[in-house]
């Protein structure tokens, strides 16, 4: 009663099995993929060996003259020294600013709120000011902190290394919130349940058990949102680092209070110059700037990494 | 068996009152903390509407639809920033979508532990990089060697240099979100699959992509979102910082609504709080908040339905 | 037998698991014989309570978990809840020593009398109630510290200082471990054994000299010989505490325990108590038809 056609031969199963030739569709689709990869790591490859192409015969030169020379006008003695003191203060400040806040901060969210709408708005809220483009953040800066450091009679309009500080924390907050967040939500119940078993109250807990074992998450995300301060330039354009040449008379006060840059927006200025001299001056600071978030990226990748090796 | 006690027996079971109200002041502290957060949304929203309704109180309702940007000039035509904006973010998602989805399918489908212990930590040096550091390259070789060389007539500055740019810049957004979204898929679902005889790109293509495009919808949302909010590149690499005619050509400088707040930021009446220019500021600063807050939440609305789903 | 070492009583309760008929019959006929043992069914009414309840309603949300309980807990004596999958039974444990207080949909109605407190009453700090009571988990859950940190953890949160090696020492020897680890309280309690940990921890919970202790089935993810050693040191510790067990598994709270819950739910999965009393005789001799199917393994 079976047909001919459809005979069951070992012949007919065994094609049947193993395809009918290459998968074109297949190997097409894979070589599309590795092909995006190939064009993600070629673009990374050439941006940094652009930069370091340009930029390092001005290391050669001029070696460390160039890392503690101030701003000029002349290229030839312009130097990334105010924008490296200028970015360390700022990290350092934004550092002591935002951590706390926002580690306090998630702590409370995960440990401590009710599930109730406070506690859904805020969830909502922070979720959208992350979002929120730097430059935004800049406004904020200026209107609120600037403003206010104006108000009180500081030097220079307010625009000052803190006021700057103020502004990035605003602007990091959100993430080292949701970062610390995730990383406490990872710890796991059983944990705390063993703490509140012996009697341990709710801060005890959390102080002692919890946030020992979040340890490591927590420091991942603070670093790589503290890497990304560092980085940022749009927001201090409105909150008051200065584009061009200054001088300050040196000092701790004169330092906090009067006028400052930060290494990226050294790259800012010197990329708007029109003199050739001044585009290798520009990859020199790149390299410099690269440097600096790069290996926070790196620190952040290894803690990490060894977190998850426990 | 005994009864148990009258009620108003001893009470032992009350602790140590001053353990209670620690924990209770505690408890606020926390909850002030997270208060900050909120505080920063209101502070935005308050600074930014208040000066914009001033602008739009200030101007001629014609001056907002003149021929082009020039805020100095009392020209403040919207329609120019909002069509630079989107053309940067069209071809920057034209570029960082395919790409980004691509290697997200990749890694989470493809790729070897070893393959992803090295193109993982590539994609976090990527979206490392500082923004000044990739408009720097637009303009010194992307523009010359990529966009000069496919339309010759470009000029030095031009939008489409600083696209691709952003392009690259989010490359790493959407190829996380995407991957995170295509690894929770479960397991069984491809087992499924494979079972059935699928080969990888069925696999791949046929199921895990649809059961994910909630979060790949999500990544591209979010994609979109940055590629709006980004300033720096766009500032350096598509000049016009005095300001710009209407147009829909991308191979001529312009401005996004981002650069022209930058380009205002740095002006010389920066200082000056008073003119329509500085509150034009405000204005656009208005726009783009809203934009970004509507692209996030719808973004996020979908990044919480990939979680519902598993 | 065996039966005999261990149930300091020389309650004759056989754990022999053949045929649910020929058991029944065994545990009548060695009950017959054992004849005069009248431990085996105490005057349990003697007995002062470690814990009532009385109409106790348990509730996550809407969905009502427990009904309507009134149960005595024997102080000093092991008491085993037992019942089927999903009844109920660690909602029920977890809500004496207010475990239950950290999830937000958990209600409690009803009278929960801790040697004559009420529970729940408004002036209770739950954060005592868990001194006073302590807890051993279903998976052993030693803290990511040394074995010594791990019983001082308890004692120092509440507020004693300095040394504690002699508390850590008599502990660890209450819970019938510290040969085996005297050596190394300085490692990780993380780096014991699955018996081993699970006893860590019921050295953890006794550190903050508690009255009760509360089991919620802590031999279900141990070897049996691990259980055994368990269930000889609940022997043990009940002459200091009262100990309350729940165990899906029958014939650890046949040879194990002194009282016994037996709980049900019907369909609308709210568990509730369909007898109680002394071991011995709910296994041999139990007044519910329903109880009598449960024991013999005709479903649960």
């Amino acid at each position: 009663m079976a047909s001919s056609s459809t005979s069951v031969t070992t012949v007919a199963v065994r094609r049947t099995l193993a395809g009918h030739g290459p998968d074109w569709r297949g190997i097409v689709f894979g070589l599309l993929l590795l092909g995006s990869l190939v064009a993600t790591l070629g673009i990374l490859v050439t941006l940094l060996a652009d930069q370091l192409v340009r930029g390092i015969p001005v290391y050669q030169e001029r070696g460390l003259d160039f890392l503690t020379s101030r701003l000029s006008s002349n290229p030839a003695t312009a130097g990334i020294g105010q924008g490296i003191v200028g970015s360390i203060i700022m990290g350092i400040l934004v550092a002591i600013l935002c951590f706390p806040l926002g580690i306090l901060t998630a702590v409370y969210l995960e440990e401590y709120a009710p599930d109730n709408r406070v506690t859904r708005f805020i969830n909502v809220n922070i979720r959208n000011l992350a979002g929120v483009p730097s430059i935004v953040y800049g406004l904020l800066g200026l209107t609120v902190f600037v403003a206010f450091f104006a108000f009180l009679g500081f030097p220079n309009n307010g625009r000052n290394i803190i006021a700057g500080a103020l502004t990035l924390t605003a602007l990091i907050l959100p993430i080292v919130i949701i970062t610390s967040a995730e990383a406490l939500r990872a710890v796991p119940r059983s944990l705390r349940e063993g703490g509140y078993g012996v009697g341990a109250s709710r801060w005890q807990v959390t102080r002692k058990l919890v946030l020992p074992a979040a340890r490591s998450g927590i420091l991942t995300g603070t670093i790589l949102a503290l890497a990304r301060a560092l980085g940022e330039t749009a927001p201090l354009l409105l909150a008051g680092a200065i584009l061009g040449t200054f001088s300050s008379p040196g000092g701790l006060e004169s330092i906090l209070t009067g006028p400052y840059t930060v290494l990226p927006m050294t790259v800012y200025d010197w990329s708007r110059k029109p003199q050739e001299e001044f585009r290798e001056l520009t990859s020199a600071a790149i390299i410099a700037l690269l440097l600096i978030t790069v290996s926070f990226n790196a620190l952040a990748v290894l803690l990490r990494n060894r977190y998850q090796k426990q | 068996m005994a009864t148990a006690m009258a009620p108003d027996g001893p009470r032992t079971l009350n602790g140590s009152p001053a353990r209670r109200t620690r924990e209770a002041l505690i408890g606020r502290a926390f909850f002030v903390a997270a208060l900050v957060s909120v505080i920063i949304t209101v502070f935005i929203i308050f600074t930014v509407l208040e000066q914009a309704v001033e602008f739009v109180l200030s101007v001629d309702l014609s001056q907002l639809v003149a021929q082009g940007w020039f805020p100095r000039r009392g020209m403040f035509d919207i329609a120019t920033l909002v069509i630079g904006t989107l053309m940067v973010t069209a071809i920057a998602m034209l570029i960082a979508g395919p790409i980004g989805l691509l290697s997200a399918i990749y890694l989470a489908e493809y790729a070897s532990a070893r393959i992803r212990g090295i193109v993982k930590p590539i994609l976090e040096i990527l979206a490392g990089i500082p923004s000044v550091v990739l408009g720097f390259f637009a303009l010194t070789f992307i523009n010359p060697n990529v966009v000069q060389a496919l339309v010759p007539g470009a000029k030095g500055f031009n939008l489409a240099a600083a696209a691709i740019a952003v392009g690259i810049l989010t490359i790493p957004l959407v190829a996380t979100i995407s991957e995170d979204s295509m690894k929770a898929v479960p397991l069984a679902l491809r087992e499924a699959s494979y079972g059935l005889g699928a080969r990888r790109v069925t696999t791949a293509t046929r199921v895990v992509v649809p059961a994910a495009v909630s979060g790949i919808v999500a990544a591209i949302i979010l994609g979109i979102s940055r590629a709006v909010g980004e300033t720096m590149v766009v500032a350096i690499a598509a000049g016009a910082s005095g300001g710009s005619l209407r147009s829909v050509n991308p191979f001529e400088p312009g401005q996004t609504m981002t650069a022209a707040m930058a380009a205002l930021a740095t002006g010389s009446d920066q200082v000056a709080g008073d003119t329509s220019a500085f509150k034009s500021l405000f204005f656009i600063g208005l726009l783009l908040f809203v934009i970004t807050l509507v692209l996030n939440m719808v973004g996020d609305a979908f990044v919480r339905r990939v979680r519902r789903a598993y | 037998m065996i039966e005999d070492a261990r149930t300091p009583k020389g309650d004759p309760v056989t754990t022999d698991t053949q045929t649910p008929a020929t058991r029944e019959v065994r545990i009548g006929a060695d009950a017959i014989e054992a004849g005069a043992n009248r431990a085996i069914v105490e005057d349990m009414a003697a007995l002062p309570s470690a814990v009532s309840l009385r109409d106790v309603n348990l509730y996550y949300g809407s969905f009502r978990a427990v009904r309507d309980v009134t149960i005595d807990i024997p102080k000093n004596r092991i008491t085993a809840i037992i019942g089927p999958s999903g009844c109920g039974k660690s909602t029920l444990i977890r809500s004496i020593n207010r475990m239950n207080d950290l999830i937000p949909s958990a209600r409690v109605e009803g009278e929960m009398l801790f040697q004559g407190e009420n529970v729940y009453a408004d002036y209770v700090d739950p954060v005592e109630v868990r001194r006073r009571i302590g807890m051993v988990f279903q998976k052993p859950n030693p803290f990511p510290k040394s074995i010594h940190d791990n019983i001082a953890f308890g004692p120092r949160v509440n507020g004693a200082r300095g040394n504690l090696d002699n508390l850590v020492e008599s502990c660890l020897r209450r819970a019938a471990i510290w040969d085996e680890v005297k050596d190394k309280l300085g490692e990780s309690g993380l780096a014991l054994s699955g018996g081993q940990q699970q006893r860590l921890c019921i050295a953890r919970a006794i550190a903050t000299e508690p009255d009760m202790i509360l089991m919620d089935e802590p031999c279900s993810s141990l070897d049996p010989r691990s259980t055994l050693q368990i269930e000889e040191l609940m022997a043990e510790l009940k002459e200091k505490y009262t100990i309350v067990i729940v165990t899906h598994n029958m014939q650890q709270a046949a040879r194990a325990s002194d009282f016994t819950v037996f709980l049900n739910m019907d369909d609308d999965r709210a568990g509730y108590v369909v007898e109680q009393g002394p071991t011995a005789q709910i296994f041999t001799n139990p007044t519910n038809q329903m109880t009598e199917d449960y024991v013999s393994g005709r479903f649960g």
